[in-house]
């Protein structure tokens, strides 16, 4: 059986779930390593009943970050280059699993392109594209264990194919059928978050909870450059070190919030906010999967080993528009997308493939054919979804019955029963 | 039953509801070696460990957005914003997420998190320490809204706003914290009002008067002034700002046919504003007068020497009940 062939097996239809529990396993034996790379932060002893350690501010040494200014495992071009640090947490991925992490990364793309397609053929009100993204997003989900909560930014929708999210269930929101693609309990990934930076306080909170469960799975906050400027991540970011909270927070810098260039956002490197509140960071390729699965494993690690929070900040770009209603022309120059072309993620994993001998033609058509297959489904889950019915809207706003919006829908139910055809009257009520 | 203060009677609430729900959690600035600044938490964190009763970190968004993340996880958390002002630092958690979680995901993810708001004014107080913010949540759907008056709704409403599956939003009067009452701790839930219904606690024949927290007990005691002169005044304690429960009111409007609603926040677009609409659409042929409003001036809340003008007290509701009677009052001669 060739390469291809046992990979879609595993990575089929239904069985995505099975692929992240595998990557998991085999790096759990390296509990030393991680030991080695916590750092203590030492702070005010103030209210503990002991000596208050040190003068004003007595807070000690700085909060280092793990692996240099900048990991990376694969150079653009496609040689795998070592790191003492970051090897041992990514010596199991076998040429099996880097071609399958190869087929997810393109996989993902074609969902993002078929998406847009979709956009521009009226059949979705908005898609934002994670063109670029693929291998933050690839490499970090397919870290995760099953048991592990995902809270992510609207443009996550890799990460949401990862955890095995159904395909129509990822457009369903931006066809405007609903807010919430998914039962976020059944994948342990919560709905897609508008507000920039809410959702670092949510996974800060169920970490909090697992804490406080004794289990040792993790929360992981997804979001961009921009939320790193909310009072949400922020405060995110200090509840977290002071509870030591099982959380680690995804950073994906893709160097754009819609029209405005991270150096707006920040300073300094994203990854050294972190330090600040005491929380060790990594800043990482983010075009390069292995890199960005090595940080994520070690972070996992440290937060499943009751260390407290990691921030990870995976250096990548947008390379398409913020969302199909974005014209990126207006803000950024077309020599910027070139410089991050020669840095694609896809590409670069393709030419490690390529030097050792997995890139055969007939790997290639499999994860084609599997593309293809992944849009086909897309598409006709898109257009084939049921349509809402008019008298939704009253649902789930309340778990228990409410006297207001009974009377409502009861007022509008009669109305739009005034006309004959309920549907036909909502759809003159919105076009007026 | 036992006789006890406001604040301590929200204790007992809390602490039952502790004991009986292992996934109950207290979340607040102050709350657990302190006890809270109004000592409501006293003793819960010595009783139930710091994991239960968490001291939190000085960022209210912070607090009710990891309450969210702990709702999303199973828990029930009850969260205590220290005062009223301080309420806004989380409006988006709360207006965004707290109230909208259930509807975005189709009823999968519940948000049963009481955010606890000790309000309003007659302490006092600096700046931000008095205010009304009650009207910016009866205006989000997804919340529910009350406010508490006396020691026994404070105990039994705080236990059923923990125990709602929907996020509540739970005003306790701060003035009236050194209350006293009494109070039956083994009340059954399920037997006592339902948090969403309003009650008549002073009857009456001539007017309708509609209040809710602090002001319930100046409303009760303007009653018993208007009888010294003959007037009957049927007070009503409306408990639920959100939804409001129309058929108590309704039933007393069309007895009386007059209507005047008082209460400590400003008057335009309050919970006032929502209560004269209403009834004037659903009763209106019933109404024998406009309905008249007592309320807090539009103004942002006063410095504490000028407090007291701005208070609704017993002669203000006096000249609102004259109002709607059309007995002589301040305003005779004015249109409107």
């Amino acid at each position: 059986m060739s390469i291809v062939s046992r990979v879609t097996i595993i990575r089929g239809n239904g069985a995505r779930a099975a692929g992240v529990h595998r990557d998991h396993e085999s790096w759990q034996r390296r509990s030393d390593d991680v030991r080695r790379l916590r750092t203590t932060v030492i702070t005010d002893e103030t209210g503990r009943g002991g000596a208050a350690a040190g003068g004003p501010g007595n807070s000690a040494g700085s909060t280092s970050r793990t692996g240099g200014d900048l990991v990376q495992l694969i150079t653009p071009a496609g040689e795998r280059v070592s790191h003492p640090e970051f090897d041992p947490w990514v010596q199991d991925v076998s040429d099996e699993q880097l071609c399958s992490l190869y087929e997810d990364m393109v996989v993902i793309r074609r969902i993002d392109t078929e998406a847009t397609a979709l956009q521009r053929q009226g059949e979705l009100a908005l898609w934002p594209p994670l063109l670029g993204q693929e291998a933050s997003q690839i490499g970090s989900a397919r870290a995760l264990r099953e048991d592990d909560f995902v809270f992510p930014s609207y443009r996550d929708n890799g990460v949401a194919y990862c955890r095995g999210v159904d395909l129509t269930d990822i457009v369903r929101v931006w066809r405007g059928n609903a807010f919430a693609g998914w039962d976020p309990y059944t994948v342990n990934m919560a709905t897609t978050q508008i507000v920039i930076g809410a959702q670092t306080l949510h996974a800060t909170g169920y970490a909090m909870g697992i804490q406080n469960d004794g289990a040792d799975s993790v929360a992981v906050a997804y979001f961009g450059d921009g939320a790193t400027s909310e009072g949400d991540t922020n405060e995110a970011m200090v509840f977290a070190a002071s509870f030591q909270a099982p959380v680690v927070f995804f950073c994906q810098n893709n160097h754009w919030a819609i029209s405005e260039p991270v150096r707006l956002q920040s300073h300094v490197q994203l990854a050294d906010r972190a330090s600040g509140f005491g929380i060790p960071s990594m800043r990482v390729d983010g075009n390069d999967v292995l890199a960005v699965m090595a940080a994520t494993r070690i972070a996992l690690d440290r937060a499943r080993r009751g260390s407290g929070p990691t921030f990870i900040e995976a250096v990548t770009y947008r390379m398409g528009p913020h969302t199909t209603a974005d014209d990126p022309t207006r803000y950024r120059d077309a020599n910027e997308l070139e410089d991050w072309a020669a840095k694609d993620p896809i590409a670069r994993l393709k030419s490690l493939l390529d030097r050792k001998g997995l890139f055969g033609t007939e790997f290639e058509a499999a994860v084609a054919a599997k593309a293809d297959a992944v849009a086909k489904e897309l598409r006709a889950g898109c257009i084939n979804m049921p349509e809402p019915q008019p008298l939704d809207i009253f649902k789930h706003v309340y778990s228990t019955p409410n006297s207001w919006l009974d009377r409502q829908q009861d007022h509008y139910s009669r109305y739009l029963a005034s006309f004959g055809d309920p549907a036909e009257a909502a759809s003159e009520e919105g076009a007026r | 039953m036992t006789q006890m203060t406001f604040a301590r009677a929200i204790n007992s609430g809390l602490r039952k509801s502790l004991e009986n729900d292992p996934k109950v959690i207290l979340m607040g600035e102050d709350i657990g070696t302190l006890g809270g600044v109004f000592r409501v938490t006293d003793g819960l964190q010595k009783d139930f460990g710091r994991h239960r009763v968490v001291d939190t970190p000085l960022a209210e968004s912070g607090i009710v957005g990891t309450a969210v993340g702990l709702a999303y996880r199973g828990y029930r958390p009850v969260v205590e914003i220290q005062f009223d002002g301080f309420i806004y630092a989380a409006f988006d958690q709360i207006v965004c997420q707290v109230a909208k979680m259930h509807y975005r995901t189709q009823g999968a993810v519940k948000m049963p998190i009481t955010i606890r708001v000790p309000f309003g004014g007659g302490i006092g107080s600096p700046e931000f320490h008095s205010e009304s913010p009650e009207a910016y949540f009866t205006h989000t759907s997804g919340l529910r809204v009350v406010s508490v008056s006396n020691p026994q709704d404070a105990h039994t409403m705080i236990r059923q706003a923990i125990a709602s599956d929907d996020p509540v939003l739970f005003f306790e009067p701060k003035r009236r914290y050194h209350d006293k009452g009494e109070v039956d701790e083994s009340l059954d839930l399920s037997a006592a009002l339902s948090l969403e219904k309003a009650r008549v606690v002073t009857e009456g024949r001539d007017v309708t008067l509609v209040a809710y927290g602090p002001l319930v007990k100046t409303a009760r005691d303007a009653a018993t002034a208007a009888a010294d002169e003959g007037v009957s005044v049927e007070v009503i304690d409306l408990r639920s700002l959100a939804p409001v429960d129309f058929a108590t009111l309704e039933a007393s409007v069309r007895k009386t046919g007059r209507l005047v609603i008082t209460h400590e926040a400003g008057k335009s677009g309050g919970v006032g504003a929502e209560l004269a609409a209403s009834i004037t659409e659903r009763c209106f042929h019933h109404l024998e007068a406009a309905p008249v409003r007592v309320t807090g001036f539009d103004v942002p809340y006063p410095y504490s020497k000028l407090e007291m003008h701005h208070l609704p007290g017993l002669d203000r509701i006096l000249d609102g009940v004259d109002r709607a009677l059309g007995r002589p009052n301040s305003l005779s001669g004015l249109e409107g």
